[in-house]
């Protein structure tokens, strides 16, 4: 019995020091056996599903990674006719409207953060927080059909108009204004990634010991010195982290893209005005029609790259913000 | 404030000084508007569906099933009624499977098998809704040859999981040992003291928990595509294709038809409605409730 105190009183723990005593207990109480039994078999359950979904994917596509090896990564067509299947133009939309939110959302994000922290008066913080949340909660197909039927129309008749008219000579505004496109579809996710990354940067920041902000203030230093100084160098890979969990979402964000990005692959060039898709729409536009054989494995293996990128993502933010003591990623609701 | 006349304390602001007030005001005032922005483009879109929508909110909207294909009238009962089936499936599976694994970290889980299993569940969290449903397409849509209610469950239980237990664990790290040290002594077993002690005393987070992941999946739409799939039928039963309200709006918004765009705004409203009445509810939920930094 001692061995059982002394393992309670030492640790949050039930798990027992020595398989021995673990089995002398089990076997005398059959309900913790029990549930012990339970517990442990959802806990496989949960297990058996992450594996699964990796090893499905990796088995279903298989024909095409031996068909194509890494040709995929570089083949241009999607063509299920004449059986040649590529991601190029998925893989350049889905980095080019992420990298394009990510552009704008860190500088928002970080600054509305920094503004939620360090300058908001006490009063109005709490309802700024909500506010905050809730745009996070917003589900991606509101922002879909306010992206579809409104803002890329606005796009198309004002907004990409005026871009050209001043900003013209840059290569990101070339061409016809489509409304539907990369542009459309990376100001999509800029809201889209907003919330998250406000709310992690807000963590990071609130966890720099206040000696570190007082000190510097008692030295006279102003609040945005506090901040240039101590905060965001302290807080910057925290910062950076929340900046490459956000990039995760977005890569992998799905209906909201699918409805504005337009679905249609155009010729290469630096122009935000074109329309293109990206391995999430690929696979939302195609899988319906996707014969066995090449054609389905090829949208499978869109899937498996999607999982691999977000993984990738997803470990390299956790790694980040790990000293920050934060250890999931529940930023809103999405 | 302070004053700089000649008995002042304080020395008169020099020029330097002022330049870096002038700064620390900029820094207010660049960040005040952003922050500004993010909220007003919340109350703008909020307003602008509202406006879009809300006159085609009546009782036909939540009493009748869709209009034949450009007719007038006609509502979502079907997709309102097939979500709430469908997302309360996913709710019988996936929450105790995600409750009991949060129980499992918390409370069993020492050394790299916890930590694998904790690793695995936090990745579960980052991976696009999508692959699930994929995912799910391949394991039960393809071989039943149909879509169905089931399989949408199947893939919005997934999505609930890592949510649900990461709460769980977090919250019931925060129940203090001295109640686990307590029951022992009082001689209740592991099994009864984390069911009638641990659990209860951390309930209003678990619930919060539990209510973002129904709120999370409740407007999920891409997974949906390629499980439940939609239906402009009523139908209840789960093995066959079924309506959900994301799926109607995300239907709804591709239609040509002006009174199919108003109610796919309407639908939308309902659901961000829904959405920002469950975080305001988690709010008064948790109250004091803090979360350990």
């Amino acid at each position: 019995m001692a061995s059982i105190v002394s393992s309670v009183a030492d640790g949050t723990r039930w798990g027992l020091r020595s398989w021995g005593t673990r089995v002398a207990l089990l076997s005398r109480r059959p309900h913790d056996l029990a549930f012990r039994t339970l517990v442990l078999l959802s806990v496989w359950i949960v297990l058996l599903i992450v594996l699964a979904v990796a090893g499905i994917l990796i088995i279903s596509s298989w024909p095409t990674i031996k068909a194509f090896g890494i040709s995929f990564l570089t083949n241009e067509a999607f063509d299920p006719i004449h059986d040649s299947f590529g991601v190029r133009p998925a893989l350049f939309g889905t980095f080019a409207t992420s990298a394009f939110a990510l552009l704008f959302a860190v500088p928002l994000g970080v600054g509305t953060a920094v503004f939620l922290t360090e300058f908001c008066p006490q009063s109005l913080r709490g309802s700024l927080d909500f506010l905050v949340d809730a745009l996070a909660a917003i589900p991606s197909i509101v922002l879909g059909l306010w992206g579809f039927l409104a803002f890329a129309p606005w796009l198309q008749n004002s907004g990409e108009r005026w871009l050209q008219r001043h900003f013209g000579w840059l290569p990101f505004f070339q061409g016809t204004p489509h409304g539907l496109g990369l542009l459309a579809a990376g100001s999509i996710l800029t809201v889209m990634i907003l919330p998250i990354l406000t709310s992690i940067s807000r963590e990071v920041l609130a966890t720099v010991p206040v000696e570190q902000r007082e000190g510097l203030l008692a030295l006279g230093a102003t609040r945005w010195e506090v901040i240039r100084f101590v905060l965001l160098p302290q807080g910057g890979a925290g910062i950076a982290g929340a900046a490459i969990l956000a990039l995760g979402r977005a890569l992998g964000e799905t209906i909201a893209v699918t409805l504005v990005i337009g679905n249609q692959a155009a010729p290469p060039s630096a122009s935000l005005f074109n329309t293109g898709y990206t391995l999430s729409s690929v696979i939302a536009n195609q899988f319906g029609e996707a014969t066995p054989g090449l054609f389905l494995s090829a949208v499978l293996e869109a899937g498996l790259l999607l999982l691999l990128i977000t993984l990738v993502t997803n470990i390299l933010a956790r790694l980040l913000l790990a000293r920050f003591g934060r250890q999931e990623t529940r930023g809103g609701t999405r | 404030m302070r004053r700089n006349g000649p008995d002042s304390f304080y020395p008169r602001p020099s020029v330097f000084l002022l330049v870096r007030r002038a700064g620390n005001l900029f820094a207010v005032v660049v960040t005040g508007l952003f922050a500004l922005l993010a909220v007003s483009f919340l109350v703008y879109l909020i307003l602008y569906v509202a406006h879009q929508g809300v006159s085609f909110l009546n009782l036909d909207f939540f009493t009748k099933t869709p209009a034949p294909i450009g007719g007038k009238g006609g509502g979502v009962v079907s997709s309102l009624v097939g979500s709430l089936l469908v997302v309360g499936l996913a709710s019988l599976i996936g929450i105790p499977l995600g409750l009991l694994t949060g129980v499992y970290l918390a409370e069993f889980g020492r050394g790299g098998f916890a930590k694998s299993v904790r690793f695995l569940v936090d990745t579960l969290t980052g991976v696009p809704s999508i692959i699930f449903g994929l995912f799910i397409w391949i394991v039960v849509v393809v071989p039943a040859h149909s879509f169905s209610g089931v399989a949408g469950a199947l893939a919005l239980s997934i999505i609930m999981i890592p949510t649900v237990t990461r709460t769980t664990e977090e919250v019931l790290r925060l129940v203090p040992n001295e109640l686990r040290d307590a029951s022992t002594a009082l001689g209740a077993s592991p099994s009864r003291t984390i069911l009638r002690v641990v659990l209860p005393s951390a309930r209003s987070g678990i619930v919060t928990g539990i209510f973002l992941a129904i709120a999370r999946v409740a407007g999920e739409t891409a997974p949906l595509l390629m499980t439940a799939f939609g239906t402009p039928f009523f139908n209840t039963n789960l093995a066959r294709p079924i309506d959900m309200l994301p799926l109607r709006v995300f239907t709804y918004t591709l239609s040509p038809y002006e009174t199919q765009i108003h109610q796919a705004y309407a639908g939308s409203f309902v659901l961000m409605l829904l959405v920002i009445l469950a975080s305001l509810a988690i709010r008064w939920a948790t109250g004091g409730f803090r979360r350990r930094r």
